[in-house]
C-alpha cells in the first residue's frame, strides 16, 4: 500500500507544521508581551509626592515652583494634563500606559513614572 | 596534475561517482544561492533559503553525509562567489547551517511513511534560525532585546521552511512511470 508516500504533506508533516506554528505563536506572545503598568508614581522636587493606582479615575494637582501640575489617571493610563512649564514637553508626552514610561516637567520639578509588576530596568531617575 | 610520471610521490585522485554527484548538487545549490541574493529582502537576515531544497533532496536520496557535504560546499562556495567569505553574515549562515545539519542528523531517523520532506525542511529551518539568533546574541548583539526579533525570524522560518519542504516533496514525489528519467 502506497498511501502517504505520494502525498506532499504526510500526517507527520501536518503534526510538525502545527507544532511549528504553535511555537511561533507562543514565542510571539512571550516576546511581545507588553508589561502593562499598574501604578503611577508622582515625584515633586525629587521626592515621592504620591503613588496612585491606575485603575482609579482621578485628577491630582501637584504644586511646584511655577504653579500646579495636573496629573490625570484614567482607564489604566496616566498623563500630565496641564503644566505651567513653557515648552510643555511633559504634556505632549501624552497618555502613558507601559511600565517604565515617564513624563518629566523639568521647570516645575515634577515627574510621573509608571510602574508595573516587574522591577524597573534602571536604578533611579534623577534630575 | 602537473606531476611527471617519474615522480615517485605522484598520486592520482580519482573522483568517485559520489564525488561527482555531490559536486553537481553543490553547484546547483550555489547557483540557487546566487539567484536568491539578487532578490531584495524586506528584513535583513530573512531569506527564503531555496538552496536548502537541494540539501533536502540529497538527504532524502543519498543520506546525511552527502547532504552535509552539499550544504557546507554551498555555504563556503556561495560565500566565495558572492564575496561574503568570513564576513559576519557568513559566520551567521555557517552557524545556522551547522545547527541545521545537526538537527537533520537526528530528524533523518523519523519514519518516512509518516514524516516527509516537509517535516525535515521545517526542522532544518527552525534549527537554522535558532543557530543564527544564538550566535547573533552571543557575538554580534549581546543584548536580550534580540528576543523581540525572534518571532519575526521564526515566523519566516515557518513560512519558507514549509514552502521549501513542499517544493522538495514535489521533486521527490515517486512517479513510477518516469521516475528514472526525471532525476535531477
Amino acid at each position: 500500500m502506497r498511501g502517504f508516500e505520494s502525498q506532499l504533506l504526510r500526517p507527520g508533516d501536518w503534526l510538525i507544521t502545527g507544532l511549528a506554528a504553535s511555537a511561533v505563536i507562543a514565542l510571539a506572545m512571550l516576546a511581545w508581551r507588553s508589561d502593562g503598568a499598574t501604578h503611577v508614581r508622582i515625584y515633586q522636587s525629587g521626592k515621592l509626592f504620591a503613588e496612585l493606582d491606575l485603575a482609579a479615575h482621578r485628577t491630582l494637582d501637584v504644586p511646584g515652583p511655577l504653579g500646579l501640575t495636573t496629573v490625570e489617571v484614567a482607564q489604566g493610563r496616566a498623563r500630565i494634563a496641564a503644566d505651567p512649564s513653557p515648552r510643555q514637553y511633559c504634556v505632549r508626552a501624552g497618555w502613558l500606559s507601559q511600565s517604565g514610561q515617564v513624563a518629566i516637567c523639568l521647570p516645575n520639578r515634577t515627574s510621573i513614572e509608571l510602574t508595573g509588576s516587574k522591577p524597573r530596568a534602571y536604578d533611579s531617575l534623577s534630575y | 596534475m602537473t606531476a611527471s610520471a617519474t615522480d615517485p610521490h605522484a598520486q592520482t585522485l580519482t573522483a568517485t561517482a559520489a564525488d561527482l554527484r555531490i559536486a553537481r548538487y553543490a553547484a546547483i545549490a550555489i547557483l540557487l544561492g546566487v539567484v536568491e541574493a539578487g532578490f531584495p529582502s524586506p528584513i535583513p537576515g530573512v531569506k527564503p533559503g531555496i538552496a536548502n531544497i537541494i540539501t533536502l533532496v540529497v538527504l532524502w536520496r543519498y543520506g546525511w553525509r552527502d547532504a552535509a557535504w552539499v550544504s557546507l560546499l554551498r555555504i563556503f562556495g556561495g560565500a566565495l562567489v558572492l564575496g561574503g567569505f568570513l564576513s559576519p553574515g557568513f559566520a551567521l549562515g555557517l552557524c545556522g547551517g551547522l545547527c541545521s545539519l545537526a538537527a537533520l542528523g537526528a530528524a533523518q531517523y523519523l519514519p518516512r511513511r509518516w514524516f516527509g520532506p516537509v517535516s525535515l525542511s521545517l526542522i532544518a529551518a527552525f534549527a537554522h534560525i535558532a543557530g543564527q539568533l544564538g550566535l547573533a546574541r552571543l557575538w554580534l548583539i549581546p543584548d536580550n532585546g534580540i528576543v523581540r526579533l525572534a518571532p519575526v525570524f521564526f515566523g519566516a522560518a515557518l513560512l519558507f521552511g514549509l514552502a521549501n519542504g513542499l517544493i522538495a516533496a514535489r521533486l521527490l514525489r515517486p512517479a513510477p512511470e518516469y521516475a528514472e528519467e526525471t532525476a535531477i
